[in-house]
């Protein structure tokens, strides 16, 4: 709870837009008695409880695990949960996250970032059909450690936030997509690369990324789609001279296509 | 208004969006040295083209590069070396290396780069003073 002895006053300038009513967003500020424990987070419940109750905005577990809090802070994308008040200056700007259509004031349009997440097919394709009498797929430790890390993302969205290229091209895949694609391309229980290959290997997908490097600096759960992305230019290259090399290899892989679960 | 899937959407600097964040700045330097290496790259296969056009020229070739373009070739060198040392430091990035089923750490990854662009420089200094 707040207390008013220890409080420390934060003006936050936070942006403001309602679609009825506005052409264009503009700035708010309040003034916030922050504890020394708050997060970004806490001052903006504090507006939305005590000062304005118009604000709109998202959140849900307030631990850095739900991913739905994001927000720029000051121009850097952040989960506001994961933004101790306690290390950031006495004016905080605060955004809805960039890239992203706004709905209402801090709360963007997610709808495109679901749908790329869509397209790179973000499940396993089994090679062939397994049964329950099949028992477990076994994986061992070396092979988790290929794409372990790349598990931990929340679809936070901060990736696409601070991405200069899907700034400049809304259509582009993602970190993100392209991360979580990757991710199950490198898993040993997986055979979906093909299927994944013709959205990944495309205009919009990997060879859109100039390698900012900028996604993986943000992302709170220290995913690393930069470095997911290049490792999949390597792969999609070799692919490409295989397939003029080894070309029973790609009728293969149109072959394995039909295997989609 | 600018919009996207029926919402505004603020609208990207298409032109100087890098300006806008100081994170943005390296990654344009690393970008722009590119052209100052290819830049190198024809300087120096123009002054293949000299050398195979007789002493006279390669001469006037060397001779111009020593003296009429040495700040060029200066600064040239400042971004050459920028472009190497930048992309050695992402190289962990796209070599994900496993030894004895373990991460190799990007350090490592990174210093046997460094290493081994030390030893190619102090080998092609030997030979370009072996030469001379």
């Amino acid at each position: 709870m707040s207390n008013p002895a220890k409080a420390r006053i934060v003006q936050l300038e936070i942006m403001r837009y309602n679609p009825d009513l506005d052409q264009q967003p503009h700035f708010q500020s309040y003034d916030v008695p922050c504890q020394e424990e708050w997060v970004l987070l806490d001052a903006i419940n504090y507006i939305k409880d005590e000062l304005d109750r118009s604000l709109s905005y998202r959140w849900s577990c307030h631990m850095a695990v739900c991913g739905s809090c994001g927000l720029m802070v000051n121009g850097v994308p952040m989960l506001s949960c994961h933004a101790f008040i306690r290390d950031m200056p006495d004016l905080i700007k605060v955004e809805p996250m960039e890239n992203f259509p706004i709905i209402r004031d801090l709360v963007v349009e997610m709808d495109g970032f679901i749908e790329k997440l869509a397209a790179v097919k973000p499940y396993i394709h089994p090679k062939e059909e397994r049964n329950i009498e099949d028992g477990c797929h076994n994986q061992s430790p070396e092979q988790l450690l290929d794409f372990q890390s790349l598990t931990q993302c929340i679809n936070c969205m901060l990736c696409y936030s601070a991405c200069p290229q899907v700034a400049l091209d809304h259509d582009f895949i993602g970190p993100a997509a392209m991360a979580l694609a990757h991710r199950y391309n490198l898993d040993s229980r997986d055979q979906g690369r093909a299927v994944r290959k013709d959205v990944i290997a495309s205009n919009q997908a990997i060879w859109e990324c100039t390698f900012v490097g900028a996604c993986s600096e943000v992302c709170p759960k220290h995913v690393d789609p930069a470095a997911a992305i290049q490792q999949a230019k390597i792969a999609a290259t070799g692919d490409y001279f295989k397939s003029f090399l080894m070309p029973w290899i790609k009728k293969a892989s149109k072959d394995n296509e039909g295997e989609q679960p | 208004m600018k919009q996207y899937n029926g919402h505004f959407i603020r609208p990207a600097d298409k032109y100087a969006w890098y300006l806008k964040k100081p994170r943005y700045i390296p990654y344009m330097l690393r970008e722009l040295s590119s052209l100052f290496v290819g830049l190198f790259s024809c300087i120096l296969v123009w002054g293949l083209y000299q050398h195979s056009q007789g002493e006279v020229a390669f001469n006037a070739w060397t001779q111009l590069i020593w003296n009429q373009l040495f700040w060029l070739n200066l600064l040239i060198f400042v971004f050459a070396f920028y472009h190497s040392y930048s992309w050695f430091m992402v190289t962990p990035k796209a070599m994900p290396i496993k030894f004895k089923g373990k991460r190799v750490s990007g350090v490592t990854i990174i210093g046997a780069h460094m290493l081994l662009w030390l030893i190619a420089s102090v080998v092609v200094f030997t030979l370009f003073v072996i030469g001379a």
